[in-house]
C-alpha cells in the first residue's frame, strides 16, 4: 500500500500500541536546553533514575544567554543560575554539553542540524516548540513539555496519539525576492493559527523541492505557528549533501546504509492525505503580519485589514483586538507603517543564507535614522562563516549590531527587549502581544524584508532593494 | 501529581481565541527553574498594571471569580510555546480544568501530566457553559462519570482517551507507568533497532 513519509517515520518507531490509535513511540534523539530541562532532571532526581540512553541527548543553552558580553559572568543572576544548572544537570547524568564558551554553542534548531545530530528518519524532540524545523531533513521532530522531556530521558519513549496528515503543495517556482519565510507566513495565514491541530504537515512541490536546508528549516519552523506540532520534507539528494561529513552524521558504509533506507522514506506516489491544500509559488508576494498571532499576515503591498469588512464576527473581533495592540489603522498600507527596531536572527531565520540574504539588500546602505538594527547568528558556526565572508562588515557598516548566538529578541527572555510601545521589524517567529518585551509589537517577515525595512525606516517591499543590486 | 476525579467550582469566562502560552506565563519569568509558585505569574500582564497592581478589568480580579477552579476559554487556547510553565502557573493559581472549542496541542497534553484536565467542546456547548461561566454559576465536573453537569442539570460529556482517564482518575506518573509496563518491550525494540538501524548507535 502507498503510504506516506509520516506512516513510514511513525511504523519506523511505534514500541506498542496502546489502543484508540495511541502508540507507545521510541525516540531517537532529544535535545534540552535551560528552560525546560531543569524540571525534567528534577523528576529523575526525585524518582531516582539515570537516563536511559545518555549518548541520545545533546545539551546546549540558547534561551536565557545574552548576546554580549560573552567574556564575563552573565549578569542577571536568575539567568546565570539556570544556564549553571543545565551544565551541572548534563554532568551529573552524563549528557553531551555545549557549554557557552563552545564555538559550537547555538540555537538548539540551528546547532542540532549542523552538527548532524539531526538525521532523516529519525524521531527527534525538545522542549521548544519550534522543534518541527528539523524535520526538513525527513525527521518526525516534535516539541513536547517538560513532564515529556522526563520521560524520554528515563524511558526513551513517549505516549503519542498519531496525527491526521495533511500536504501543502507548493507549486511553481518562487519569483524572485521571495523566500521560504513568505512561503511559511502564507501557508500559516492560509491554514489560520488552528488550522492544523493534530495534523502532520508534509510540504511538497516543485518550490519546496528547490529550495535549500536553510530554507526548508525556515519552512518547517513555522508548522507549530498553524496548531501542527510537525513539519515535513521528504529527504533528497539536497538533503544527503548537506549532511555529509557533519560531525555526528554516519560515516563510510554506516553512511552509504543510512542514505539507502533514507531512499526510502518519501511519500509513495497515490499515497493518501487526510487533507490537501495547495500554494501558487509564482503568485506569491513578500509577507508581513499586521497582528498578534502569526496567521494575520498580509502580502507587503496589501492594507491593513478594516474589523468592519470582515463578515465573520470571531474573526472582526480578533482583527480589532489585534490592531488595538499593534497600534494600526484600518485601510493604512503596510508600507507606510514606521518601525524603530529591526531584528534578524532566531530559529527561523539565524541561518547563513539569511544572513547572506539580508546583507545582499544592506551592502553598500545605511540603516535609517532612528532605528536599532541588530543580527543575532543562529549559531557560533553561523557568525563564524559570516566572519569569513565578510558579512559581519557590512551589518556593521550599515549600522547593524553584530552579536553573540542566541535566541535574544524572538522570546525576549535575556536582556535583549524591546520597550513598550516599541515596533520591530523581525525574523523571528511570533507576534504574540509582548513577545519582545510588554508592550511591544512585533512584524514578522523574512530576513530582506527586515534589511529593507532597517534602511527605509519603515517596512519595505525587499523587491525594491533586491533589484537595484 | 495529584488525582483528578470531580470538581465542583465557579468557572470563569475568557473567551477569546488564540491565547498563548506567552500571555498565560510571559516568557520573562521562564529563567525561574521550580515548578512550584508559579500562580503569581498566571496572566501576569493580563491581571497585573506595569507597577504591580491588579487590572480590575481581568476576569480573575473580580469575584466571583477569583475562586474559579475552571476556565471556559476560548479557540486555540494555550497556543504558542511549549512551555509548560503555563499548565504550572494555572494550576497553582487554582484552576484545574480548561473548557475549551480546541487547544494548542502541547498544551494540551501538558495539562494531562499535571492532574488538570482539558476539555473540548463543540461551539453549541462552548457557548452555553460560557453563559454559565458569565453569570458566575458553578459547574460540576465529574471525571469518574464522565460529565459535566450544568446548573440547570443539563450534562456535557467530557471525551477523553481511556488511558488518559485512568492516569488522571489515579494520580498516575506516566514516566512510572511506562517503565512498569513497558520496560520490556522497549528493550526488545531496542535490540532490534540496533539491528536495523546500525548508525544510530
Amino acid at each position: 500500500m502507498a503510504t506516506t513519509l509520516y506512516d513510514k517515520l511513525w511504523a519506523a518507531h511505534v514500541v506498542a500500541e496502546e489502543g484508540n490509535g495511541v502508540c507507545l513511540l521510541y525516540i531517537d534523539r532529544q535535545m534540552l536546553h535551560e528552560v525546560s530541562s531543569p524540571q525534567a532532571f528534577e523528576g529523575l532526581r526525585a524518582k531516582g533514575l539515570r537516563p536511559r540512553n545518555p549518548t541520545y541527548h545533546l545539551a546546549v543553552a540558547d534561551h536565557s544567554v545574552p548576546t554580549r558580553h560573552r567574556d564575563r559572568p552573565i549578569a542577571d543572576p536568575q539567568a546565570r543560575a539556570q544556564v549553571a544548572l543545565l551544565e551541572a544537570n548534563a554532568r551529573e547524568f552524563g549528557i553531551e554539553l555545549l557549554t557557552l564558551g563552545d564555538p559550537r554553542q547555538g540555537i538548539v534548531h540551528v546547532t542540532g542540524p549542523e552538527q548532524g545530530f539531526t538525521l532523516p528518519g529519525l524521531t527527534l524532540v525538545c522542549g521548544d516548540s519550534h522543534t518541527a524545523t528539523h524535520g526538513a531533513f525527513g525527521a518526525l521532530a516534535f516539541g513536547i513539555g517538560s513532564g515529556e522531556c522526563e520521560s524520554v530521558l528515563a524511558t526513551q519513549t513517549l505516549r503519542m496519539p498519531k496525527a491526521k496528515t495533511l500536504r501543502v503543495n507548493v507549486t511553481g517556482d518562487l519569483p524572485p525576492g521571495v523566500g521560504a519565510k513568505d512561503i511559511i507566513l502564507a501557508v500559516v495565514g492560509k491554514l489560520g493559527s488552528n488550522g492544523a491541530i493534530g495534523h502532520a504537515i508534509e510540504y511538497a512541490g516543485p518550490a519546496i523541492r528547490a529550495l535549500s536546508m536553510e530554507g526548508r528549516m525556515t519552512l518547517c519552523n513555522m508548522s507549530i505557528e498553524a496548531g501542527s506540532r510537525t513539519g515535513l520534507v521528504a529527504p533528497d539528494e539536497t538533503t544527503f549533501a548537506w549532511l555529509k561529513g557533519r560531525p555526528k552524521a554516519p560515516k563510510g558504509a554506516d553512511w552509504d546504509a543510512a542514505v539507502a533506507y533514507w531512499r526510502t522514506l518519501p511519500t509513495d506516489e497515490g499515497a493518501v492525505f487526510d487533507r490537501e491544500i495547495t500554494i501558487d509559488a509564482t503568485r506569491l508576494v513578500p509577507q508581513v503580519s499586521w497582528g498578534t498571532s502569526p496567521d494575520q499576515v498580509a502580502d507587503v503591498t496589501g492594507l491593513v485589514p478594516n474589523p468592519a469588512s470582515l463578515a465573520d464576527a470571531e474573526q472582526a473581533a480578533k482583527t480589532a483586538k489585534a490592531l488595538a495592540y499593534m497600534g494600526l489603522v484600518p485601510g493604512q498600507a503596510l508600507r507606510d507603517v514606521t518601525i524603530d527596531h529591526v531584528f534578524i536572527g532566531s530559529c527561523t531565520n539565524g541561518r547563513i543564507e539569511d544572513l547572506r540574504m539580508a546583507a545582499r539588500v544592506l551592502t553598500g546602505r545605511k540603516v535609517a535614522a532612528g532605528v536599532t538594527a541588530l543580527v543575532v547568528p543562529g549559531s557560533g558556526a553561523v557568525k563564524a562563516q559570516a566572519e569569513q565572508e565578510g558579512l559581519d562588515r557590512v551589518f556593521l557598516d550599515a549600522g547593524f549590531e553584530w552579536r553573540e548566538p542566541g535566541c535574544s529578541l524572538c522570546v525576549a527572555m535575556n536582556d535583549d527587549r524591546l520597550p513598550p510601545g516599541a515596533r520591530c521589524a523581525s525574523t523571528s517567529n511570533r507576534n504574540f502581544e509582548g513577545r519582545q518585551g510588554q508592550g511591544a509589537r512585533t512584524h514578522l517577515m523574512g530576513p530582506a524584508m527586515a534589511a529593507a525595512s532597517a534602511i527605509a525606516g519603515h517596512i519595505a517591499d525587499p523587491r525594491d532593494y533586491l533589484e537595484a543590486v | 501529581m495529584e488525582p483528578f476525579i470531580r470538581l465542583s467550582a465557579v468557572a470563569a469566562p475568557l473567551n477569546e481565541a488564540d491565547i498563548d502560552t506567552d500571555i498565560i506565563y510571559p516568557a520573562r519569568f521562564l529563567t525561574i527553574t521550580a515548578k512550584k509558585g508559579l500562580g503569581r505569574y498566571a496572566f501576569h500582564d493580563r491581571r497585573f498594571d506595569g507597577q504591580g497592581q491588579e487590572l480590575p478589568e481581568f476576569v480573575l480580579n473580580r469575584e466571583p471569580w477569583r475562586q474559579a477552579a475552571i476556565l471556559v476559554a476560548g479557540a486555540n487556547f494555550g497556543c504558542g510555546s511549549s512551555r509548560e510553565q503555563a499548565p504550572w502557573a494555572l494550576l497553582d493559581q487554582g484552576i484545574r480544568c480548561i473548557i475549551a472549542p480546541s487547544f494548542g496541542d502541547i498544551f494540551r497534553g501538558n495539562c494531562y501530566r499535571n492532574g488538570m484536565l482539558p476539555v473540548v467542546v463543540d461551539e453549541a456547548t462552548h457557548a452555553a457553559l460560557l453563559a454559565d461561566a458569565e453569570a458566575g454559576l458553578e459547574l460540576h465536573v465529574d471525571l469518574e462519570a464522565g460529565f459535566i453537569t450544568r446548573p440547570d442539570g443539563a450534562t456535557v460529556a467530557i471525551s477523553i482517551d481511556p488511558q488518559k482517564r485512568d492516569a488522571l482518575l489515579n494520580g498516575w506518573d506516566e514516566v512510572m507507568t511506562i517503565l512498569n509496563q513497558r520496560g520490556d518491550t522497549i528493550a526488545q525494540y531496542e535490540t532490534q533497532r540496533r539491528q536495523r538501524f546500525p548508525w544510530l548507535g
